[in-house]
Formats: C-alpha cells, sequence, structure tokens
C-alpha cells in the first residue's frame, strides 16, 4: 500500500517541509535563493492559499459565460466529494465505493430540508446534510474498520448498490424512481449587488449556485488541508503504512479508522448537498455504482491522498464527458452510445494510471521533482 | 404455504446462479488472491455475444457454447494482459484495476451494443410444472438451471482432483514459489484458472440472462450478490461458495417475498454482508485463521 502515496501529502501551493535544510533553516527563507517567501506556520500558508482560490475563483466565475459558471458547480460538488474520498482512500487506506450513496443522503436530505414551506438558511441546511452523512458515515465506518482491501471494497460496493433501493422504497417521502425535485434556494439580494459591484455582472441563480459551490469546496479543502497536515493526518498515514506498528505505537486503529471514514463522508454529505441544490433533482439513477466508481476515478488518477489531485481528477469528470461525446458523436455515434465513451475513459484510466503510474498526475509529478531537487542537493554537496 | 414452496424453490434456482458467480470468484481469489469485480462484467459481455449469435440466427446451444469460449478467451486475455501487472502488489491496486475494467467493459459493451434493454431467449419452457392442480414456481429452464450448475461444479471438481493440469493449478495456487520448483508453468496456470473462471461466470450470465432482459449493467446487483455469497462461504473454500449462494438466494427470496419487495434485496445482501463480516469475517466454511499485516 504504501507505494500508492510515498511522501506526505502536499496540499494546494507549499513546499515540502520533510527536507531537512528547511527544518533546520527558520525565518531564513530569503537566504534561500529562487524560492518565494512563504509563512512558516502551516494554517497562514493555508490561509494565504484559501485567499488565492477565492480571488482566482471569483475571476474565473466571473469571466465565464452561465454554461461554464454551470459547469464549474458541478465541478465544485465533485472535488467536495472527491476531496474526502482522497483523505480516506489516499491517506487512510480504505477504499471505499461507497460515495455515491453517501453523496445520495446529503442530496436527499438537502431536498427534504427545502422541501419546507419555511426553509430553513442554506448554511443550517448544508450542516444538517453534513451531519445526517457522518452519521450514516460512523456506521459504515464501525463496519469497515474491521475489514481491509477487496473485502472492504465489496462491502462498499455492496453499499452502492443498496442504499438508493431505499429510494424506490420509500415513493412517497423520497419521490421513487423519478426522485425528489429540490427547489433551489433563490440568491439573496446583497449577492446581486456585489456581483455588480465586482464585475458589472447581472446576478443569475445559475451564478449564485456557482459561488455556494465555490464557497464550500474552498472551506472543505482548507479544514481537510489542515486535518492531513496535523496530529490527526499523520496519524492516519501510521495507520495505513504499517497498522502492527501504529498499534504498537499505542494508536486504536479501529476508532481512527472510523474518524477518517466520518471526515469523508461528512464531505461526500456536503458534496451531495450541492449536488441536489445545483442539479434541482435527487433521483436514484445519479447515484448509481458509476459516480462511485468516478469519484475513484478521479482520485487515482489525480494522485490518491492529495487535495490538489483530487481537483484535477474532478475537473477531468466535469469536461472529460463533453470532449468525449463531441468525439463520439463526430464518429458516428449516436447520443446514447457517445455518451458511454466517458465511463469507458474513466475504467481505461483507472487501469492503466495504476499500472504505469500508480502515484497520480500530481504523485507523480512530485516524485519526479523531489529526484531531481535530491540530486541537485547532492551534486551542491559534494562540489563544497 | 404454497407461496413458501415458491418463495423456496425460486430463491434456490437463484442461489444456484449466484453459487455459480461466487465460485467464479473464489477461482481467481484462490490462485491470485484478487476480487475480480470485472466479473460480471466480463460474463454481461459474453452474453452479449451470446445474444447477438441468437439474433444472427444461430442455434441457442451453439451461441451457448461461443459465450462460453469467448468466456475463455476472455479471461485469458484480462489476466495476460492487465492482471499479470498488478498481480503481488499492493491489494488497494488490484482492487482498482479490476474495477476499471469493469467500468471500460461494460462501457464498451453499452457502445457497441447499446443501453436497451433486450430480451433474452430461455432454452426451455417458462411455465411451471403443475402438481395436482397447483403450479409450482419449478420451470423447465429452473431445472436446467439447476443442473446446469450442479454439471459445472462436477467437471471442476473433477478437474481439480483428478486431472493432472488441476494438481498444477492447485499446486500454483498454493505456493507460487515452491510450485516453480517443481517445474510448475505457475504463469500459465494462473491465466487458466481467470480463463476457467470467466467461463463458470460467463455461464452464471447468460442463465440468469435466460428468459430475462439483458442490458449493460443487468450484472451489477449480481456482482453483489456472488461476492456476498463468496464472503458469506468464506472467500477460500469453493464449497462454501456454492452453500454461501444458495443460503443468499434463499434469503434474498424470502426477503422479496416477505419483508419490503424486491427494492430492498440489494439492501438485505449488504446487510447480510455486514453481519457476516462482522461475526465471523472469515465465513462459514473459512479454512484458516484471518491474517494480518
Amino acid at each position: 500500500m504504501s507505494d500508492l502515496q510515498s511522501p506526505s501529502p502536499q496540499t494546494m501551493a507549499q513546499p515540502p517541509a520533510g527536507n531537512p535544510a528547511t527544518a533546520a533553516a527558520p525565518a531564513s527563507t530569503s537566504s534561500r535563493k529562487g524560492r518565494i517567501p512563504l509563512p512558516q506556520s502551516t494554517l497562514l500558508r493555508h490561509l494565504l492559499a484559501v485567499l488565492v482560490c477565492a480571488v482566482a475563483a471569483v475571476a474565473l466565475l466571473e469571466l465565464t459565460d452561465p454554461f461554464r459558471n454551470s459547469q464549474l458547480a458541478t465541478l465544485s460538488y465533485y472535488a467536495i466529494a472527491a476531496g474526502g474520498l482522497t483523505v480516506l482512500t489516499g491517506l487512510n487506506g480504505q477504499i471505499s465505493l461507497g460515495h455515491g450513496a453517501l453523496m445520495a443522503v446529503g442530496a436527499y436530505t438537502t431536498g427534504l430540508f427545502l422541501s419546507a414551506d419555511e426553509p430553513l438558511p442554506l448554511p443550517v441546511i448544508f450542516l444538517a446534510a453534513i451531519v445526517v452523512t457522518s452519521l450514516v458515515g460512523a456506521l459504515v465506518g464501525a463496519a469497515a474498520s474491521r475489514l481491509h482491501g477487496p473485502y472492504l471494497a465489496g462491502a462498499t460496493l455492496a453499499l452502492a448498490v443498496g442504499l438508493p433501493g431505499l429510494a424506490l422504497k420509500f415513493k412517497d417521502t423520497l419521490g421513487g424512481e423519478q426522485g425528489l425535485r429540490v427547489r433551489a434556494p433563490r440568491a439573496p439580494d446583497w449577492f446581486g449587488d456585489a456581483i455588480r459591484t465586482i464585475s458589472g455582472n447581472s446576478a443569475s441563480a445559475t451564478k449564485w449556485l456557482a459561488y455556494v459551490g465555490a464557497i464550500c469546496l474552498i472551506i472543505t479543502y482548507f479544514l481537510l488541508a489542515n486535518l492531513v497536515r496535523s496530529r490527526i493526518g499523520r496519524t492516519w498515514r501510521a495507520v495505513r503504512d504499517n497498522d502492527v506498528a501504529a498499534e504498537l505505537a499505542g494508536i486504536r486503529l479501529g476508532s481512527w479508522r472510523v474518524l477518517a471514514f466520518v471526515v469523508s463522508a461528512a464531505c461526500a454529505g456536503l458534496g451531495g448537498a450541492v449536488l441536489a441544490i445545483v442539479v434541482r433533482l435527487a433521483a436514484p439513477s445519479a447515484f448509481s455504482l458509476v459516480l462511485s466508481l468516478a469519484l475513484l476515478t478521479a482520485i487515482v488518477l489525480g494522485g490518491l491522498g492529495s487535495l490538489l489531485g483530487a481537483l484535477i481528477g474532478s475537473a477531468l469528470l466535469v469536461f472529460l464527458p463533453q470532449v468525449t461525446t463531441d468525439l463520439g458523436s463526430a464518429a458516428g455515434l449516436d447520443g446514447t452510445e457517445a455518451a458511454q465513451l466517458a465511463p469507458f475513459v474513466y475504467g481505461v484510466v483507472l487501469v492503466v494510471a495504476m499500472i504505469f503510474a500508480p502515484a497520480g498526475i500530481v504523485g507523480t509529478i512530485r516524485l519526479r521533482w523531489l529526484a531531481q531537487r535530491a540530486k541537485r542537493s547532492i551534486a551542491r554537496e559534494s562540489g563544497r | 404455504m404454497q407461496q413458501f414452496v415458491n418463495t423456496t424453490l425460486s430463491g434456490l434456482a437463484q442461489g444456484m446462479v449466484f453459487a455459480a458467480f461466487a465460485l467464479a470468484l473464489v477461482l481467481i481469489w484462490r490462485s491470485t488472491r484478487i476480487v475480480n469485480f470485472a466479473q460480471g462484467s466480463m460474463a454481461m459481455a459474453t452474453t452479449f455475444v451470446a445474444l447477438a449469435l441468437i439474433q444472427a440466427g444461430w442455434n441457442y446451444w451453439a451461441a451457448f457454447a461461443a459465450a462460453l469460449v469467448s468466456g475463455f478467451v476472455l479471461g485469458a486475455v484480462v489476466e495476460r494482459v492487465v492482471i499479470r501487472r498488478v498481480e503481488g502488489g499492493p491489494e488497494l491496486n488490484a482492487v482498482i484495476v479490476t474495477l476499471g475494467l469493469f467500468v471500460a467493459i461494460q462501457a464498451a459493451v453499452a457502445i457497441i451494443a447499446g443501453s436497451a434493454f433486450q430480451s433474452f431467449p430461455a432454452p426451455f419452457g417458462l411455465r411451471g410444472f403443475t402438481i395436482g392442480e397447483n403450479t409450482i414456481a419449478l420451470t423447465p429452464n429452473r431445472v436446467f438451471v439447476i443442473v446446469a450448475v450442479l454439471v459445472t461444479m462436477g467437471l471442476l471438481v473433477a478437474l481439480f482432483r483428478f486431472t493432472r493440469v488441476g494438481l498444477a493449478m492447485r499446486a500454483a495456487a498454493f505456493g507460487q514459489e515452491v510450485a516453480r520448483l517443481l517445474g510448475v508453468r505457475v504463469g500459465r496456470m494462473l491465466t487458466l484458472g481467470w480463463a476457467l473462471a470467466a467461463v463458470v461466470g460467463s455461464l452464471a450470465g447468460i442463465l440468469i440472462a435466460g428468459g430475462s432482459f439483458v442490458y449493460p449493467a443487468y450484472m451489477d446487483s449480481l456482482i453483489v450478490f456472488g461476492f456476498v455469497a463468496a464472503v458469506l462461504g468464506g472467500l477460500d473454500s469453493p464449497i462454501g461458495a456454492v452453500v454461501g449462494g444458495l443460503l443468499l438466494g434463499l434469503a434474498l427470496s424470502y426477503v422479496s417475498a416477505y419483508f419490503g419487495g424486491s427494492s430492498v434485496v440489494n439492501l438485505a445482501a449488504l446487510v447480510i454482508l455486514v453481519v457476516v463480516l462482522l461475526v465471523k469475517p472469515g465465513g462459514l466454511f473459512a479454512s484458516t485463521a484471518a491474517r494480518r499485516a
């Protein structure tokens, strides 16, 4: 398992702190040439990254047309769920094929809360979706904590196939096969004013939802990035790399695995909540096994354990289907056949990535970079 | 009472198919320590081969045989080209690769054959036998399903017990290094194991399709049921897989008839799986204690 993600996972834009030379030279960043001086504190560095990402998100959403805006909203819910999954699989070594089903829990919870006559404020509803999904995640995680590898994959596969059945069983509340229509919340007045002052664009419902998605995404990744750099993240990696050694060091494997699952489920719940308001529908067909496997593709391709990788992989999930469908139509396939090209590519990507680059895009680039740097520092040492 | 008898009978027939599918998973698990999540897709692909041949005017039995042969080839090719590269590596990598195959094959079939529901013919009648004036749920086709699975199991037992190839395959599964020292071509045996497993999986696919509809995702729940059945019996034990398949078939049949209908069947399988894994993780027929680290 350890070769999936050998160096400690990086997040956003920060230099690795593993190098003794870096650690031994605090505050003297200016003495090292060619380096952007970044704050030493992880929290400050992450806050800086949040700021940069927020500015980038606003710029991106204001410079693109409504169609791109809605695509970016789609990207945000994929990325939120994939971020949770990459923490679970990459950092704690637990695979889950059930995250599509957990997203369904979040989406249905949101849909039910929004269908009230006087719906609660959106943040409260999102929190409720997170809490409900976390509870389900704790339940699944408690069972999952005793399993590993294929057993865990099979159990979560059963979850992914089984859970949407509940929507068919409770037709009256959950809408059966047709699904539950979700009333998308309306944008508050201040939002329109803010948009007008920033870019002069007029605020639309699509834009508001895209902003909600982006805000949720940035908050989620900020929290996850801090979590993986903390004691909790280190403990998860210890559990992943060698469970016997971790247990001997006094780590209770079971509770840490459950915690990882709960955190991951919380992200899936938020992802599902954002999905519900963006798609305006929570239907069983949206949470099929293909969704769970698509999330897995995203994190494997991006690089297991890397939040940046999860983001890149999610972008693939959003933009690739369009490209392949166009290619398929150009090649003479009809609509439904061309739509199947995307899952075909996911599958091939999973196989090829696992065989040739198990560290994913981010992991492979980082490994290259670390190797280069090691080579350079050796050269410098010997030249002295 | 009559409903109970009918539920039991259909549960048994269904359980036989689960058993065959679980057996395919166990065959692969024993030799390569990989759970083949692509089994369902592979079986679905060969069923579509049979369907295409039948639609082209072939006789059912010729198409049946062609599907099994294509299953054999597909299993061998998949092992040799893809799985060989992740065998013995981290278990998560192998899981992800088989999942990738699962998606890729399913999508490929959907591109070639379309996603629509197509009816698949049954070789025998679908009307239940009549005893006195009651029609029971045992149809000639179900008898065929049960007999076909039993014959396949008999052939597999004979292969592993009484032939040199079977002995070599057992040796390769038991200890690769030792088998290699004794002159067994381990790589070839693993390929053969995957090919045979794919044949058994294809058989399950065709049997469950008979008299029903096929579409690219029709094996999705069967892969779950097969996995649950295999775990129920202990992933290591072929007999366990058969017993697990029958038990699961019965259990799901009762759930469907008495507790909440067909929409919760998948969920019931999940509950059974979780209970088994928590209470007796090695399965009912575990031969060795669970290994750690």
